[in-house]
């Protein structure tokens, strides 16, 4: 695969140690001199130095070969353009923009051009943190061969209203008791699943993850 | 480049982007017409080149978020001019002017002839002052070389 990436900085640095580390073959645009110096001599990757909006920096860079550009610059506007013309002049298959402003997002959506949000995506992590409060691990039992989790069901889990017997838990894993209004259940496969209950989980540090995606969404 | 009078209205909402010589230039020019004219430039001291007659109204900052063309009621607008200097900025906003805030009348200016050309195929009306100057001064230099035969045969 030939990756073109426009930009600088440590993202682009990093993203491309990453790409060319699995195999793929990396050209990057990028308008300073000295960057491009620097880039040369870490990465195994083309480096050309130019305006990445350019048609003639552009087929310099072998954009026509590229099965995906990669636009990452600070400002939106030459995110934009690059992606449009690596489209529209070379027919690149597929091209993806950095949106630095969240509401670009769906701008360059609406412009025709792939884009993502960095502001949005590390937001939402951060909110999925703060949700995953909700999650106490209560102890680690049988040398931690074993994990008890108490964890509270919210609307956004996709198992409220479920029969027990219907929620799809991974193996080895078990919801031993479930406490609604201060009461304990010990539930059965008929047993419905309502917000705000308290659920406890019997998991293996293996199947952990997958167990509170599937109680919690995929949020984790 | 001939502006088509869409609707035969004497006062029309126009938005320039770029308060620059160009975009000054424009904006006072078509507030003394009677338009209501909106100017956008990121830097507030870009306001300055406007003209005592201008009468229309300014709002400072970056044109490429979405929020600073809201806040200039770009939904509104008859017709959208880009006159920044930078290419990209103008491609982008003009675009957004169009597809986004559907204004009926949008122009962008485009220095890059090669630029202009890929964008002509989004329907983005471009003006590209370095072809526009190529073509006059060939035309120029060809009366003058046309002339110079002549006196000489």
């Amino acid at each position: 695969m030939k990756v073109l990436m426009v930009g600088g900085g440590k993202t682009l640095y990093f993203l491309c140690r990453n790409f060319t580390a699995k195999g793929y073959d990396v050209v990057i645009i990028n308008r300073d001199k000295d960057e491009c110096v620097h880039l040369v001599r870490q990465l195994p990757a083309t480096v050309v130095c130019g305006d990445g909006s350019d048609l003639i920096i552009l087929q310099e860079a072998g954009v026509m070969d590229a099965d995906v550009v990669l636009a990452i610059t600070p400002n939106d506007q030459d995110n934009l353009v690059i992606c449009q013309l690596a489209g529209l002049q070379f027919g690149v298959p597929r091209s993806l923009a950095l949106a630095n402003d969240p509401d670009n997002a769906e701008v360059f959506e609406k412009l025709g051009v792939a884009a993502f949000s960095t502001t949005r995506i590390v937001s939402s992590l951060i909110e999925q943190r703060a949700s995953l409060e909700q999650i106490t691990n209560l102890l680690p039992v049988g040398e931690g061969r074993v994990n008890l989790t108490e964890i509270v069901l919210d609307n956004a889990s996709p198992v409220i209203g479920k029969l027990l017997r219907d929620v799809d838990l991974p193996e080895n894993s078990l919801i031993a008791v479930v406490i609604r209004n201060g009461e304990p259940i010990i539930p059965r496969g008929f047993s419905q699943l309502l917000a705000g209950d308290r659920v406890l989980l019997v998991t293996l540090p293996e199947n952990h993850g997958p167990v509170l995606r599937a109680l919690t969404g995929e949020r984790t | 480049m001939p502006i088509k009078a869409r609707k035969m209205r004497s006062s029309r909402y126009i938005v320039i982007v770029g308060c620059g010589r160009l975009g000054s230039l424009l904006a006072t020019e078509l507030s003394r017409k009677g338009h209501s004219v909106v100017v956008i430039d990121r830097d507030d001291s870009a306001f300055d080149g406007l003209s005592q007659e201008f009468s229309g109204f300014k709002v400072e900052g970056d044109a490429t978020q979405i929020t600073v063309l809201k806040e200039a009621k770009v939904d509104k607008a008859d017709a959208f001019i880009a006159t920044t200097h930078e290419d990209n900025v103008n491609l982008m906003v003009a675009q957004v002017a169009r597809r986004v805030f559907n204004v009926p009348h949008v122009l962008a200016r485009v220095f890059d002839p090669r630029r202009e050309g890929a964008y002509a195929q989004l329907g983005i009306e471009t003006v590209c002052p370095t072809s526009v100057a190529g073509e006059m001064f060939l035309e120029a230099v060809g009366r003058s070389t046309a002339a110079g035969e002549g006196t000489e045969s």
